[in-house]
């Protein structure tokens, strides 16, 4: 394959990874979570990278998830200790990011991880980090991680279709007939911090945040139904990719941050002439109704 | 180590303006946390990137008035959406703060990188935006946030009762005649004049913790809202200065999350033993 398909494969990836499981928090109502989360993570690749002396994708994914869990238990434990939700998540998320962003500094330049790097990702340098075994040349890592997170979120969700689905639409019910909420809760934190990973090396902390929460937001616009909504999801998410790209490369500036633009774009796009929810739609019904 | 730094008059004027600048942001937070608003004033900091490169991308110098000015425009414009994602569509608060913090970003990062391609050489530095850099300021820079900061503290004080009120009571405060959409409206104004005039030195990633923090540990010392704002202004002051020097003496580390830092610090000194609510006291009690 060629350089540029490896770069749009990425993307498209990390849309549709993202996307799908995006879908879910903004159901939740925990897209800041999913915020938080995706700098957190920052701070579990250092860690593993102190604790490894390496940047390979094992100990990183490990590490990122050990801290996107505990983000989430920080920011519950705070809650549930009267500090109010947003500002729970807050003090959680930028205290860790900055321990993170500061810990990246004395790392030097020993190796390539640096704060630029942690918030934009170098989706274009992708293709030459390849998977070799043997000699053998097996394609970009960061296609094989986020593949291996795809994959495994799908089986999650499938395994869990329905626990997830009635805790998502009515937790107290979900409690009363026996669904363990809050594993599908850790669950969940716990399919974010992969996805963040996965992505984060290619596309940095901003996109993995634009493509959690705006394609589910976006697709949340456009239909009522549980299945649809996760198609979708994944779907804008690919797509915000693709158009992103195409403008990137059109006028040479950053993949990830026009790839967020582009889920932007297409937000505005739902947000305005959504058939059902469309802010200028429902004015024209509106008017038909009047007249 | 650079030590020349604690006798040039340049680092008197960082220590000032890093410590008012802590005070001001402290102070005017305690407001943004009781009105349940910490995460969207993270959202007008990460829209304040793409106000400050349009401003570069349209007049072509760097000046910093200018820079904030674009800054301000474009918090304002992100703090509008939310407001009016929320009221006419079914999405929820807290997603539409994640879409403008993302999206808002992301469009700052492609001004960013389109600056790089297209321009001459003299962007320099704003990239320091994004992180922050004490040490790339200059004399007018710092002076300018060290009197933006005595600005904001001054209107604070002068209207803490009116503030108060209208938070705390707004029918009330209707009732006894105060203009509680002005002071709303003044209220979003400093919130965005304290993240604004902050990008420069604590950057527009981080800024927002600066306003969260130190009122939040405030909360496990006190429950009077004035003692309260006091508190988080001095714990804001601390972490502000002892960032900014630690960041200046020990290179190339960053000064927006050296000073986010400190914050997190004395925010988890609080946490275990404020003398209100820290959990060193909860355990003594239930002996």
């Amino acid at each position: 394959m060629t350089y540029t398909l490896w770069i749009i494969l990425t993307g498209s990836l990390v849309g549709l990874t993202c996307g799908v499981t995006g879908s879910l928090l903004v159901l939740r109502k925990m897209s800041m979570i999913a915020d938080a989360i995706s700098h957190t993570v920052l701070l579990g690749i250092v860690g593993a990278f102190f604790v490894s002396q390496s940047l390979n994708g094992l100990p990183m994914l490990i590490g990122a998830g050990v801290v996107g869990i505990l983000t989430a238990f920080f920011v519950e434990s705070l809650h549930s200790s009267g500090v109010q939700s947003d500002a729970a998540i807050g003090v959680v998320f930028t205290s860790l990011f900055a321990l993170g962003v500061v810990l990246i500094s004395f790392i030097g330049d020993q190796v390539h991880l640096d704060t630029k790097h942690a918030l934009m990702g170098e989706i274009t340098f992708v293709p030459w980090n390849t998977l070799q075994i043997n000699g053998v040349n097996y394609g970009p890592i960061a296609v094989w991680m986020l593949g291996i997170v795809l994959i495994l979120n799908l089986f999650l969700i499938w395994i869990f279709y329905k626990e997830i689905k009635i805790s998502t639409f009515d937790p107290q019910y979900a409690k009363l007939i026996g669904v363990p909420v809050v594993f599908v809760h850790y669950l969940l934190m716990t399919m974010v911090s992969l996805s963040t990973v996965a992505s984060f090396d290619s596309v940095g902390a901003i996109l993995v945040v634009a493509m959690l929460i705006v394609p589910g937001a976006t697709a949340y616009l456009l239909t009522d139904r549980f299945f649809p909504l996760l198609l979708l999801s994944g779907g804008i998410g690919i797509l915000s990719a693709l158009i992103g790209y195409g403008f990137a490369a059109y006028w040479n500036v950053s993949v990830s941050g026009s790839m967020a633009s582009a889920s932007g774009v297409l937000f505005l796009f739902a947000f305005l002439f959504s058939p059902k929810h469309g802010v200028i739609v429902r004015k024209i019904k509106n008017k038909q109704y009047a007249s | 180590m650079d030590f020349n730094l604690f006798s040039s008059a340049n680092f008197q004027w960082v220590f000032f303006g890093s410590l008012l600048l802590g005070f001001a942001n402290g102070v005017i937070g305690s407001f943004v946390l009781l009105k349940k608003q910490s995460l969207i004033s993270d959202a007008m900091a990460h829209a304040a990137l793409p106000g400050v490169c349009l401003m570069f991308i349209i007049f072509e110098i760097k000046s910093i008035p200018l820079f904030l000015i674009g800054a301000t425009i474009t918090s304002l414009i992100a703090t509008h959406f939310i407001q009016s994602i929320v009221k006419h569509s079914r999405i929820k608060t807290d997603a539409a703060i994640g879409i403008i913090i993302s999206v808002f970003f992301g469009f700052g990062i492609v001004l960013l990188t389109y600056i790089q391609q297209n321009s001459s050489g003299n962007q320099a530095g704003l990239d320091s935006f994004i992180f922050g850099q004490a040490a790339s300021l200059v004399r007018s820079d710092v002076q300018l946030i060290t009197i933006g900061s005595l600005i904001l503290v001054i209107v604070t004080t002068l209207f803490f009762k009116e503030f108060k009120i209208s938070i705390f009571d707004p029918q009330f405060a209707r009732g006894i005649g105060l203009p509680v959409s002005f002071f709303n409206g003044l209220l979003l104004a400093l919130v965005v004049g304290a993240v604004v005039i902050g990008i420069q030195m604590v950057g527009v990633v981080l800024i927002a913790a600066l306003l969260i923090t130190p009122p939040l540990a405030a909360k496990y010392w006190t429950e009077k809202l004035g003692m309260m704002a006091l508190l988080a202004g001095i714990f804001g002051a601390i972490s502000g200065v002892s960032g900014a020097v630690l960041s200046s003496v020990i290179n190339d580390l960053p000064t927006g999350p050296m000073i986010v830092l400190c914050a997190s610090v004395i925010f988890f000194f609080s946490l275990l033993f404020g003398s209100k609510k820290g959990m060193a006291v909860k355990v003594v009690r239930q002996l």
